[in-house]
């Protein structure tokens, strides 16, 4: 194998990409969801049961 | 009073979460570039900053989902059983993160995506114990009482640290007969730069959790309080239903 | 408390000799496993006698799931549970009571499977003593954490699909060690297994222990 292969080989960059795309993008869509599903229970509840803001 | 949209957000939940994008934007910084690849493993090291931060998260949304569960049995108050449904849910996010990441850091150092390393197994495990638990939670019985529900999930809950326990050392002590001296998931003797970037993953993620936990509570604190005026509207409008139909005034 | 678990072990098991489900449904199920394994798995190959620890113990695992279903569905059939409930028995010694049947009925299960074992797969049985500790051992943890769970489910629409996904990971420990224990016996090395079987007989302590504590509680509130 060529220098350069064996030195692309190691640095995996289609994992390390993958591996942190991945969690980044779930998370981002986690936190969508729960906002905004926050956001229209908020809207249907009085004010005083929401006691943090 | 406010302009601001009713939401789950608060000053603290503001806070967290600038903290949260600020502190990824270093980790990604010092995971990706700073800090230098491993000798043996390569460039592959830079994802056990993201994947060893989602399992010591997991293990600790474990424990918080029992401590809730504890404290509902002495309290039984509501915010105990919505912190352990919100901690769970969260946590089991985390879980299947951890999975994922940890099965592509294993394809280019071991050669495969799976094997039945003693982490994973008990991670996989963990994983099961907290889609049961959530699962359980979402169950009314024939009678739809909250206090036997509550009953059940603090039960469940509560067992849910020693279960992990029990089989995480039976799968440790188990898979330790056959395993051969490869390469170990972070070698104990990681310093400099490297150790550095762990434990800002480790901080950076832990603010994470806590900034999904505080949104996930009140999300769930909401569709309690939602469920009961869901009931007592039910009720008002069956007695008007009922007043109606008798012909008489109220 | 164990005057009212004899009771109800004793209620229990007479319900099996007079129904014979255990007897007529679960025990030809376990030799239905068998067979499904030696299907799946090359019978020629040996890797069913290899196999045999594990397998014997994973068609224990099912059965048990079954027959903890079913020691729950006598009570809910005709609102035996509020009977237990109301009765004044000692809810630790319906718990004793209830772990108590369903652990006889699985000795009788493993016997069925372990007489299956030796004449379909060809396994030569060494080592009793540490096979018969072993499943003395696991068969009270399966019990106890069965029951403990079982009754958490008892209630429930949708308990067939819901009890093996909480019941199978927190009996996972007890599959690793009871088929570790029994390959270090087959094995012709007991000293290797007598360490799995103390696992397991701390499991069975931790899950007898919960069970006690925790059904007085659980059946207030159901």
């Amino acid at each position: 194998m060529s220098v350069v292969a064996s030195a692309l080989a190691m640095t995996h960059a289609g994992y390390v990409a993958a591996g942190w795309v991945i969690p980044l993008v779930v998370l981002g869509a986690y936190a969508v969801r729960t906002v905004r599903r926050g956001r229209s229970l908020a809207n249907r509840v009085p004010p005083e049961d929401r006691r943090w803001s | 009073m406010s302009a601001h949209p009713a939401s789950t957000s608060s000053s603290a939940s503001r806070a967290l979460g600038v903290l949260s994008l600020g502190g990824l934007a270093l980790l990604l910084g010092y995971a990706l570039v700073w800090s230098p690849a491993d000798v043996v493993q390569g460039d592959a090291v830079r994802i056990m900053y993201v994947h060893v931060p989602t399992a010591i998260v997991a293990f600790a949304a474990c424990g918080i989902t029992s401590l809730a569960s504890a404290m509902w049995l002495r309290k039984r108050s509501e915010g105990w059983w919505v912190l352990g449904g919100a901690a769970a849910e969260v946590g089991l996010v985390f879980t299947g993160l951890c999975l994922v990441t940890g099965s592509i850091w294993g394809r280019p150092t071991w050669g495969t995506y799976w094997d039945w390393d003693p982490r994973i197994t008990s991670t996989t495990l963990l994983f099961v114990l907290l889609v049961g638990y959530l699962a359980l939670r979402q169950v009314d019985n024939e009678r739809g009482d909250a206090a036997q529900r509550g009953m059940r999930g603090a039960v469940v809950g509560l067992l849910l640290v020693p279960n992990v326990a029990i089989v995480h050392y039976s799968v440790d002590w188990w898979r330790s007969l056959h395993q051969p001296a490869t390469i170990t998931r972070l070698d104990p003797t990681i310093e400099g730069t490297m150790l550095f970037t762990l434990v800002l993953g480790i901080a950076v993620f832990s603010v994470v959790y806590v900034w999904l936990l505080l949104h996930r509570f009140r999300v769930g604190w909401l569709e309690e309080r939602a469920g009961d005026r869901g009931i007592d509207q039910a009720l008002i409008d069956r007695r008007a239903e009922a007043g109606v139909g008798s012909g008489g005034s109220q | 408390m164990f005057h009212d678990a004899a009771l109800v072990a004793g209620k229990d098991l007479r319900v099996e000799l007079r129904s014979k489900v255990t007897l007529q449904q679960v025990a030809p199920f376990a030799v239905l496993m068998l067979i499904l394994f030696g299907v799946a798995l090359d019978p020629d190959r040996g890797v069913l006698r290899r196999a045999s620890s594990g397998l014997f113990w994973v068609a224990v695992l099912f059965c048990a799931l079954l027959a903890i279903q079913r020691a729950f569905t006598i009570e809910s059939a005709d609102g035996g549970r509020d009977a237990l409930r109301l009765s004044g028995l000692d809810p630790a010694g319906i718990f004793l009571g209830k772990a108590a049947a369903i652990a006889v009925q699985l000795i009788g299960l493993e016997i069925v499977l372990a007489a299956g074992v030796i004449v379909m797969y060809g396994t030569e049985v060494t080592g009793w003593p540490l096979l018969a500790a072993t499943c003395a051992a696991a068969t009270v943890g399966l019990a106890a954490a069965g029951t403990l769970y079982g009754v958490l489910a008892a209630g429930l629409r949708v308990r067939e699909t819901l009890l093996p996904i909480l019941l199978l990971p927190v009996l996972s420990p007890v599959l690793i060690g009871a088929t570790k224990a029994f390959e270090a016996a087959l094995g012709g090395a007991p000293a290797d297994g007598w360490p799995w079987c103390g696992l397991l007989v701390i499991f069975a302590l931790l899950y007898v222990a919960a069970g006690t504590l925790a059904f007085g509680p659980l059946l207030e509130e159901s």
